[in-house]
């Protein structure tokens, strides 16, 4: 049967503003699913954006949404968190929110091991501005500030979260569509710090510039490059040279989660002042 | 036995004619007729759901009993 995603848009917020192809809307239609899967309250699922393309996504989810400044959803969701723990907090942004001017609430999110997702549409480039380069272009590649090939290496977002303390990271791409919802149920049921980041296409401004004839192409490219973890033992270095590993990387349930740890300050300072 | 076919409900409103779902159908059920997606040969689809589940644009619904 269809999936009925009207209940989860808000009325009347259809058709989205995301550009033909654009891959934010194969992502929200997974966030959706998961969503639905779980069977998230909408009183209780609160989803935080910075700006950008990606950020628009909470305009038109049916739950409780915030849409904040540029790279600080992680402040405003953290905010969220602390004051409302029973919560459901779902962040949502691009690569250049994520990982450019938000860098630093990133990082400092996944060292905390606060309990929230963090689903991040990594197209590679700033869509919204006008096709910036963001620390996520890969080396060579064209943007409209480094129009003759962009000298610097890009981020890895996993390996970033990682080594930041995130505790659930994992990947997936806008053309594996049936797997986005699962990592995201998973992400979300994982009690610490979940990064999800989705390899995304941005057709506007990143597709056009580096030669991609189309979205369909674009989409043709996140197949091949993507190669599921499971697979991914069994292959050689050279094998995997130019490949994206996708699923769940790195899960770690022992380490303590911010909300917990911070229940126990609140408890401490409170004896002292018996 | 008789098969049944689905229902492929188009939105036109919402179609932005990206060609996601012609292109990923595994059976050539649909086609870009001008602007927007649109069934062509019915019979064919295997209610896989592959349209539906990537077109950006919940513009395409595959409606089984
Ligand atoms: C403080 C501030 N600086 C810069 C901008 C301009 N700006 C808006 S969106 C954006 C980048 C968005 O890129 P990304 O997060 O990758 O999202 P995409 O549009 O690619 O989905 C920038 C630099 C802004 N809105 N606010
Ligand atoms: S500019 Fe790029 S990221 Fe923004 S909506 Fe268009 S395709 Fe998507
Ligand atoms: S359900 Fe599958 S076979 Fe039928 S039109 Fe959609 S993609 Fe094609
Ligand atoms: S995938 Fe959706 S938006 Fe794209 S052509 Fe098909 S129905 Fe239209
Ligand atoms: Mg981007």
């Amino acid at each position: 049967m269809a999936f009925d995603y009207d209940k989860w848009i808000r009325p009347g917020k259809l058709p989205h503003i995301w550009c033909p192809g654009c891959g934010h809307g194969i992502v929200m239609k997974g966030l959706i699913r998961a969503m639905d899967t779980l069977q998230l309250k909408k009183e209780e699922t609160a989803v935080v954006s910075g700006i950008g393309c990606a950020s628009r996504l909470p305009g038109y989810i049916d739950c409780c949404t915030l849409h904040t400044a540029h790279g600080r959803a992680a402040a405003f969701a953290t905010g969220v968190k602390m004051a409302r723990p029973e919560m459901n907090v779902i962040l949502v942004g691009g690569d250049g929110d994520g990982t450019a001017i938000g860098g630093n609430h990133f990082i400092h999110a996944c060292r905390r091991n606060i309990d929230m997702t963090y689903i991040i549409m990594n197209n590679y480039i700033y869509g919204m501005t006008g096709g910036q380069f963001s620390p996520c272009t890969p080396t060579g590649h064209k943007a409209s500030t480094t129009p003759y090939g962009n000298p610097d290496p890009g981020f890895d977002i996993a390996k970033l979260a990682i080594g930041a303390g995130a505790t659930f990271v994992a990947r997936g791409t806008a053309f594996h569509a049936n797997q986005i919802d699962k990592l995201i149920v998973e992400a979300i049921q994982h009690k610490g710090f979940s990064v999800v980041e989705i390899l995304d296409d941005c057709p506007t401004t990143y597709g056009r510039r580096n030669k991609f004839k189309s979205v369909i192409e674009m989409m043709n490219r996140l197949k091949e490059v993507a190669v599921p973890v499971k697979a991914a033992e069994k292959m050689t270095a050279e094998q995997l040279q130019g490949k994206v590993l996708t699923g769940v990387l790195y899960k770690d349930e022992t380490k303590p989660e911010y909300i917990v740890e911070y229940a126990k300050v609140i408890e401490r300072a409170q004896a002292v002042k018996k | 036995m008789e098969k049944t076919l689905p229902k492929i409900e188009i939105i036109e409103k919402y179609c932005k004619g990206c060609h996601i779902c012609v292109e990923f159908c595994p059976k050539d059920v649909l086609e870009m007729k001008g602007f927007y997606a649109s069934v062509k040969n019915l019979e064919a689809c295997i209610k896989c759901m592959q349209c539906e589940l990537r077109c950006p644009d919940f513009a395409i619904k595959v409606i089984t009993e």
